[in-house]
């Protein structure tokens, strides 16, 4: 069977850091592997390990300087790339969740794989909306929030387990083809091997205008606007113990031995 | 006007806090054009559960008998075939788990724009803007749309709805599609048990990402040890397989409610404050004087969980 795998290049941001407009400011951006798509793929290449998979393809949506990235999940294992991306997309602040799902379905509609792996959510703009919407879009089953997978896959079936809040797990069966957003904590991701690493550089890694998947600009035009962004206000009322770490140490000591919760 | 169709949530019989969230956040985004507040409830006890859901500032509340249990494809038709009967402006749903398994999916199949996780709502009757986070709860951002939508609501923003309400209750006659339902629900299991029950803890000493490495838990071990305390972490320690599932605090994790809650090294992500929240009192040790975890902590220290914990260490066996 053919598995693809969403893989996104988030943002991420230092401590402490400035806004500009509806952005923040470049110089405290930094870039890496989407945390739920890191755990997508490496069920995708235990499945392929399994024997299971015949293919494992990773389509990313970004520009040339998330090729790094991309090498990333193909020196896990993926066997190739698709990454799609357009002058049209360029400078738009937020690509909201119909934009992402007719791009991404245009794509898998062309590959037509037995099972898609998604993230549960991307770090930065943690919509958690694109695998689901993509599923229904193509017709296709998903599940939600999936933190197990039966490797065995019977007869069209998987049989995952959906993470429901408080310690609650659901076992569901869903017919394939099917989209699943990976939980964290369903595997151990890999790291890289340096053999993986060399062997990434001459993996295909496709790169797609919309014209060539068959998207017309204007379905993707975002219709949600981005239209501020802004540090939270702080809510803080804690009291800040400032000084060196043995006088901080021993705040903290005083109070938890006027709780009475240490000696 | 501004009519809205809320979606509730229950599970193994219950309905959940956020259904009756759900009715504050609708009941306000419905009145900022005088329109009408719609429940859904779909599955499960529907009679019993409309009662129960029949408070102040609700409409109308519509019931979809099907099943015991939440299906998304079953979810799925009834939202979809309620919008098309009441044409509300806006799909609310909680941003719950089942939330997000099926509003993306009945955002799709009706053409409509999907926002989700937001913390605050606002409409003129025309545009919608929505209030969410972004980088882990490092910003907020506004976003706008115009027309219809599907939203889903972050958990404990809003409060319960209360009072009795005098709602037209109806059953809704869904054509639900059985060959186009493709998933099964085989049951349920709760998971995370085991030696130590940490929702009964005092003291917490609570570990996140900041720790680095696993062989680094060794020290907050000796803490945890010097202070006569119980060892919890946030998510992704659990993740790592450094510490059994039933250590984790948070929404897919464990409630706790200690006296004390030492949170070192963990930022504070929504989804590890809905388990600590309730703590009577919160220290952070963090290096970042911006993590959300400030917001709620009573007590902080800015610095290096390498320098302060041994230090803690020592004033208690030294
Ligand atoms: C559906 C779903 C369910 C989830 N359920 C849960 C849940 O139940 N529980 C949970 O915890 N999470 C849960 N999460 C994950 C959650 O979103 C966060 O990813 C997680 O809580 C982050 O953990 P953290 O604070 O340890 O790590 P990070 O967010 O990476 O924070 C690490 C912190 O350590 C600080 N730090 C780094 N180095 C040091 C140092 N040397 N000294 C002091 N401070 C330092 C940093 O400043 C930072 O604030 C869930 C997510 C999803 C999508």
């Amino acid at each position: 069977m053919k598995i693809l795998v969403t893989v996104k290049e988030v943002a991420t941001v230092e401590d402490e850091f400035e806004i500009e407009g509806t952005e923040i400011a470049d110089q405290y951006l930094g870039a890496d592997l989407n945390e739920w798509d890191d755990y997508a793929i490496e069920e995708a290449v235990q499945l392929q390990e399994d024997g299971i998979a015949d293919e494992v393809v990773t389509v990313t949506i970004g520009p040339e300087e998330c090729e790094q990235t991309i090498r990333q999940a193909l020196a896990k294992g993926a066997d190739r790339a698709v990454r799609v991306w357009d002058d049209s997309l360029e400078g738009v602040d937020l690509l909201d969740v119909n934009a992402k799902t007719e791009i991404l379905s245009a794509v898998i509609e062309a590959e037509d794989p037995d099972l898609v792996l998604s993230g549960v959510q991307a770090g930065d703009d943690s919509f958690a909306a694109t695998g689901v919407s993509v599923a229904e879009n193509l017709g296709f089953q998903w599940g939600a929030v999936v933190n197990h997978l039966e490797h065995d896959l019977e007869e069209g079936v998987a049989s995952v387990r959906r993470e429901l809040e408080g310690g609650v797990e659901e076992f569901t069966e869903l017919e394939l083809p099917a989209v699943l957003t990976i939980q964290t904590g369903i595997n151990e991701p890999r790291y890289a091997s340096l053999r993986g690493i060399r062997q990434a550089q001459r993996k295909e890694l496709d790169v797609k205008a919309l014209a060539d998947i068959g998207v017309d600009e204007s379905t993707i035009e975002s219709e949600l606007d981005l239209t501020a962004m802004y540090e939270p206000e702080s809510e803080s009322d804690a009291t800040f113990w400032e000084g060196s770490a043995d006088e901080t140490a021993s705040e903290l000591g005083e109070l938890l031995r006027d709780k009475g919760v240490a000696q | 006007m501004t009519d809205v169709l809320a979606v509730t949530d229950h599970r193994r019989g219950d309905l959940r806090d956020v259904s009756y969230e759900i009715i504050t956040a609708g009941r306000e985004l419905a009145d900022e054009t005088g329109g009408d507040l719609h429940l859904a409830v779909i599955s499960g006890t529907v009679d019993d559960f409309a009662d129960k859901l029949n408070r102040d500032g609700v409409d109308a509340i519509h019931t979809v008998s099907h099943g015991e249990e939440f299906n998304h494809d079953v979810y799925t038709q009834a939202i979809t075939q309620l919008y098309d009967d009441l044409a509300p402006q806006y799909v609310l749903t909680p941003n719950s788990v089942n939330g997000l398994d099926y509003a993306p999916a009945v955002a799709n199949q009706l053409d409509l724009p999907v926002v989700t996780d937001t913390i605050d709502l606002e409409t003129d009757g025309e545009t919608l803007v929505a209030t969410r986070e972004m980088y882990g709860g490092k910003v907020e951002t506004t976003n706008e749309l115009e027309g219809e939508a599907v939203v889903t609501i972050r958990s404990a923003e809003w409060p319960q709805a209360e009072g009795t309400g005098d709602a037209s209750i109806e059953a809704f006659d869904a054509d639900i599609d059985e060959d186009a339902i493709g998933s099964t629900v085989s049951g349920f299991e709760e998971v995370g048990g085991g030696d130590v029950d940490i929702s009964e803890a005092e003291l917490l000493v609570s570990i996140g990402r900041g720790i680095e490495e696993e062989e680094n838990l060794d020290l907050i071990r000796d803490l945890a040890d010097a202070l006569g305390a119980t060892l919890s972490s946030s998510r992704p320690i659990v993740d790592n397989g450094w510490l059994p599932k039933n250590r984790q605090v948070g929404q897919s994790g464990k409630v706790v409610t200690p006296d004390v809650y030492i949170a070192i090294g963990i930022s504070g992500a929504v989804q590890h404050v809905a388990g600590m929240k309730g703590s009577d009192t919160i220290v952070a040790i963090n290096t970042d004087p911006n993590a959300p975890i400030m917001d709620i902590a009573d007590y902080a220290i800015v610095d290096d969980l390498f320098d302060v914990v041994p230090e803690l260490i020592d004033e208690f066996e030294g």
